[in-house]
């Protein structure tokens, strides 16, 4: 569907505003397959960082001076285009972060109050490490029986197994949107659908989605999502939970400071509504001002136009990839996406990254945080390609001639 | 020889090598060629697991010097430690104590031993400067 007010998808005017990718390593080309770590900055963010600091910086919410008024209202500004971005109902639901990691902590610490001794809390086999860890503290320090949906060998959940698990015993369950080893997309609507049946919370780990896909949270009907602003061309160190109104109110704060309060007298405190109670302390403000700008500048773009783009670029690399004899596609999920990982037979993951890395190509090699998974296939680790919309077929050319020549240098 | 004389020995060798991948083609080759550990010895207290790559490592001391044998999962890695035996094996403790392994910044495989890489290199060169503090303690 053509947008007229939308910016024309160009594979090369995009690479245009991003700086990082013109630049050469070990004399070479950069070609950046490392999206699924951290993605590259757009000019407009990086113009948005030095905007800050140069000109608005103050701190925000208390100051009665302009630059204080300033600084705030940008970052609530930063809030609202936040809210639009996942088409969350209310502003009060976005609760800024450090990140991904983080905001699956804030809800286990305090949605974890709520819950008590034999409660079941369920995620899956391909979670990231940040949604398994703070699940397992959870579970021990209240004594919860942390359940695990299965997968196949493409690294898909296994949902007959998932339904047969689901009891009115299940109180949250906490799988991520697309997988960060495999590229899977779940199909989270499924998942939430059937968990609400049973009266079950559920929360959404969109880490490696919003930047490859539209997310909605209304839509999705999700209890909480959470996401980081560096893998979505914004700045570390800042990151989103969203969560429904009614059910962050119930839950007590998480950390306590300023910002957070309503009134404090040595006897009793009283705290702030939301989204305010889960901010303690000074925020990432310019994190917070330039994540609005990242999603400003993603916003330019017809996001199907994107994904169709970044399923297309998978899509290729499996294929060239899949000419090797002696390579092991981990993760072919029917729905999937920007993410081809591997093996090669008798060569450590590492050995190619390595060699990889002096060819100008910057992938990751290794368990990627997900050591379970990694134990699922028997494997060490992977070497992981993962893509952005600023990667081209022309630079896939290049990494599959890359691999060929390191797989025939270690053989 | 000495462990100086090695690393200078080992610099010159790749001196004659201008392009990244000639170099990792030589530690390819190293890696190929170190004998392996003896597989009686691939114990878990030998172990060093790095993020990347594992890396065993046995240590003894016999007539005052320190004897080392080493391997690792990864190729790349296993050429690397032939470089470091070849330096360090065979050395008195207080040689191996006190000796500046400048030779891996010189030839440009630093991130190699960088804390952040954990391929065990950096643990290994930490045990064998332990193991040889502790023989010279006694």
């Amino acid at each position: 569907m053509e947008n007229p007010s939308k910016r024309k998808f160009s594979v090369r005017d995009i690479r245009q505003d991003f700086p990082a990718l013109r630049q050469q390593v070990y004399g070479k080309n950069l070609i950046y397959f490392d999206n699924g770590a951290t993605s590259q900055k757009p000019q407009m963010v990086l113009d948005a960082i030095n905007q800050y600091y140069s000109k608005d910086n103050a701190n925000i919410h208390r100051g009665v001076h302009h630059l204080s008024q300033k600084a705030t209202n940008e970052y609530e500004e930063a809030r609202e285009i936040i809210r639009r971005f996942i088409n969350a109902e209310k502003k009060e639901e976005i609760i800024f972060t450090k990140g991904t990691t983080d905001g699956i902590n804030l809800v286990a610490h305090s949605f974890g109050e709520l819950l008590s001794a034999g409660d079941e809390i369920m995620i899956s086999a391909m979670e990231h490490h940040s949604n398994i860890v703070p699940w397992q503290m959870l579970a021990e320090r209240k004594k919860l029986v942390l359940k695990v949906i299965p997968i196949n060998k493409r690294g898909e959940l296994i949902m007959e197994d998932f339904q047969n698990m689901l009891s009115p015993k299940t109180k949250l369950v906490a799988v991520t949107h697309i997988s960060n080893s495999l590229g899977t997309i779940n199909p989270v609507e499924e998942i939430i659908e059937a968990a609400h049946a049973v009266g079950a919370k559920v929360l959404i780990d969109g880490a490696q989605s919003v930047q490859h896909t539209k997310v909605d949270v209304t839509a999705m009907n999700c209890d909480f999502f959470v996401f980081s602003g560096h893998k979505v061309f914004g700045p570390t160190g800042i990151g989103v939970l969203y969560g429904k109104e009614a059910i962050l109110d119930e839950m007590p704060p998480y950390q306590g400071g300023g910002d957070m309060i309503s009134k404090v007298t040595f006897e009793r405190t009283t705290y702030n509504e939301l989204p305010f109670k889960f901010e303690a302390g000074t925020p990432h403000i310019a994190g917070g001002i330039c994540l609005g700008t990242a999603l400003n500048y993603l916003d330019q773009f017809n996001p199907h136009e994107l994904e169709e783009y970044e399923r297309e670029l998978t899509e290729y690399a499996q294929e060239m990839l899949e000419t090797f004899e002696n390579i092991r596609l981990i993760g072919t999920a029917k729905n999937k996406t920007s993410v081809v990982a591997f093996t090669v037979d008798g060569i450590h993951p590492f050995d190619i990254g390595t060699l990889l890395d002096k060819q100008g190509i910057a992938v990751r090699t290794g368990h990627h945080c997900t050591q379970p998974l990694m134990d699922f296939y028997q494997i060490p680790g992977t070497v992981r390609a993962s893509f952005a919309f600023y990667n081209t077929r022309e630079e896939i050319d290049q990494f599959i001639a890359a691999v060929e020549k390191s797989i025939s240098m270690l053989g | 020889m000495t462990i100086e004389q090695k690393q200078q020995e080992i610099i010159d060798e790749f001196a004659i090598y201008d392009d990244w991948m000639e170099k990792y083609e030589y530690i390819i080759e190293l890696g190929k060629e170190l004998p392996l550990i003896d597989p009686e010895k691939k114990t878990e207290d030998r172990l060093i697991e790095g993020c990347q790559s594992r890396v065993w490592l046995d240590a003894a001391i016999e007539n005052d010097k320190i004897q080392l044998t080493a391997d690792s999962d990864a190729i790349i890695t296993k050429g690397i430690i032939g470089l470091l035996i070849r330096v360090l094996d065979n050395e008195k403790p207080e040689d191996i104590v006190k000796s500046d392994l400048h030779f891996i910044s010189d030839i440009g495989l630093q991130e190699h031993l960088s804390p952040t890489r954990a391929n065990g290199l950096l643990s290994m060169v930490k045990k064998i400067k332990i193991l040889a503090l502790s023989a010279l303690a006694n």
